[in-house]
């Protein structure tokens, strides 16, 4: 665990081979690398080696490639203005859905949602959004459907829970039945059969951030009893 | 010492309106609020200091065109509120996640008539004292962000304070040391 600010010097266990990455919370000054943000280090030894810091945020800053969540905000002619919780909207064109033609256009209405990933998130441009992978396929992006609850947590609970085989997910998926999407830019949406078993969902959701895993199964124990 | 607290909210990286949009880096602006009273000449005069020191470690170019906000609110003064103040830039810089390049701390020193420092003075003895100096200094090797006096003294004595000052930022970056690591231990 590093303060900001300070030379790190690699322990000797990290052989410096080849290539290293440099995640997020780390850029390259002169010889070295100067620690940006405040966290956990962690290492990850497959391939070259990369360093990242584990930070916790609330703040999304849109990144290529990342899924997320967006708000439609306006049409403006051929693209759809989506709020995505960064500094500035990104942009989505009505081209980029799963068998859209001049034709045959989308069926987006403003205030709807939308999942999809950044095609072009740099600091220098207007963040861009598609619902189409490289292959055209739309594998599960788009519109998101009716009804269900969209709320906003903190992007640490985000990539725990996007961890392959989270706890938190498969204690829930033990409880009811539910949809669920989560976006990189801190957005949940959750659907369930009735509107009380959707906000128990967001309850249990917002309040993992700060539960313990004992905490959090004596919780879902007592649900579960009921 | 204890009893001064401020209470800081940072925004950002958010969108910047397009007569205050910087093309090449963040703007920072900070607010600062009395307890009591409207802001006036003195806030306005802490706000441009702090905001200079902030931008100094802000790494603003990752950001471009985007607006930064820090609103700190006086909840109690008795006395280093200046420092005070940069201490909660700093930690609500830190627990933000904004890139910055080095942490800071403020320490105030408060010069006596006879000459004896003392650092983070209560109102009394600020009131009492010949010079009162508030420096931010920065977490790679000490060095001063910022310095500012009120009354009159000599270089060697600017000097003494100055040695002072660096040895006291060392407890307070321990400070914010275990306030992190605590917060990541959950």
């Amino acid at each position: 665990e590093d303060a900001e600010g300070e030379r790190l010097r690699l322990s000797a266990g990290a052989a410096p081979q080849g290539r290293l990455l440099c995640g997020p919370g780390l850029r390259r000054s002169g010889a070295g690398l100067l620690v940006t943000t405040c966290g956990l280090l962690r290492h990850r030894p497959g391939g070259g080696g990369a360093f990242w810091v584990d930070s916790q945020q609330k703040r999304y800053v849109p990144v290529k490639g990342d899924h997320v969540i967006g708000i439609v905000t306006a049409k403006a002619g051929d693209v759809f203005r989506l709020d995505v919780g960064g500094s500035e909207p990104a942009s989505l064109s009505y081209l980029a859905f799963e068998g859209a033609t001049k034709r045959n256009r989308p069926n987006v209405q403003v205030g709807d949602l939308i999942y999809g990933q950044f095609v072009v998130a740099n600091k220098d441009m207007e963040p861009e959004m598609v619902c189409i992978d490289s292959s055209g396929k739309s594998s599960g992006m788009g519109i998101i459907g009716q009804d269900g609850f969209l709320f906003k947590v903190s992007l640490g609970l985000i990539r725990k829970l996007l961890a392959p085989k989270c706890e938190i997910i498969q204690e829930l998926s033990q409880l009811y039945p539910f949809e669920l999407v989560i976006g990189m830019n801190g957005r949940i949406w959750v659907k369930a059969k009735t509107v009380q078993q959707t906000l128990i969902i967001v309850n249990i959701l917002e309040a993992c951030e700060y539960m313990t895993a004992e905490q959090r199964k004596q919780a879902l124990a007592k649900l579960s009893g009921n | 010492p204890g009893d001064t607290s401020v209470l800081a909210g940072l925004y950002g990286p958010a969108e910047a309106k397009v007569s205050k949009e910087l093309p090449d880096r963040a703007a920072l602006e900070v607010l600062l609020r009395p307890k009591v009273g409207l802001p006036g000449v003195l806030e306005r005069s802490r706000e441009q200091l702090l905001r200079q020191t902030c931008e100094a470690v802000v790494l603003g170019v990752l950001h471009p065109r985007t607006a930064i906000s820090l609103v700190l609110q006086v909840l109690s003064d008795a006395g280093s509120l200046l420092s005070c103040c940069l201490n909660a830039a700093c930690m609500a810089l830190l627990d933000a996640g904004l890139p910055l390049t080095a942490l800071f701390c403020g320490v105030t020193c408060a010069l006596q008539p006879d000459g004896t420092i003392l650092l983070d003075p209560t109102a009394r003895q600020e009131q009492e004292a010949r010079a009162i100096l508030t420096f931010a200094i920065a977490s790679s090797e000490r060095k001063v962000l910022m310095a500012t006096t009120k009354g009159s003294c000599s270089v060697e004595e600017m000097q003494q304070c100055l040695a002072a000052a660096q040895r006291a930022a060392t407890t307070i970056f321990q400070f914010y040391r275990n306030s992190v690591r605590r917060r990541y231990s959950k």
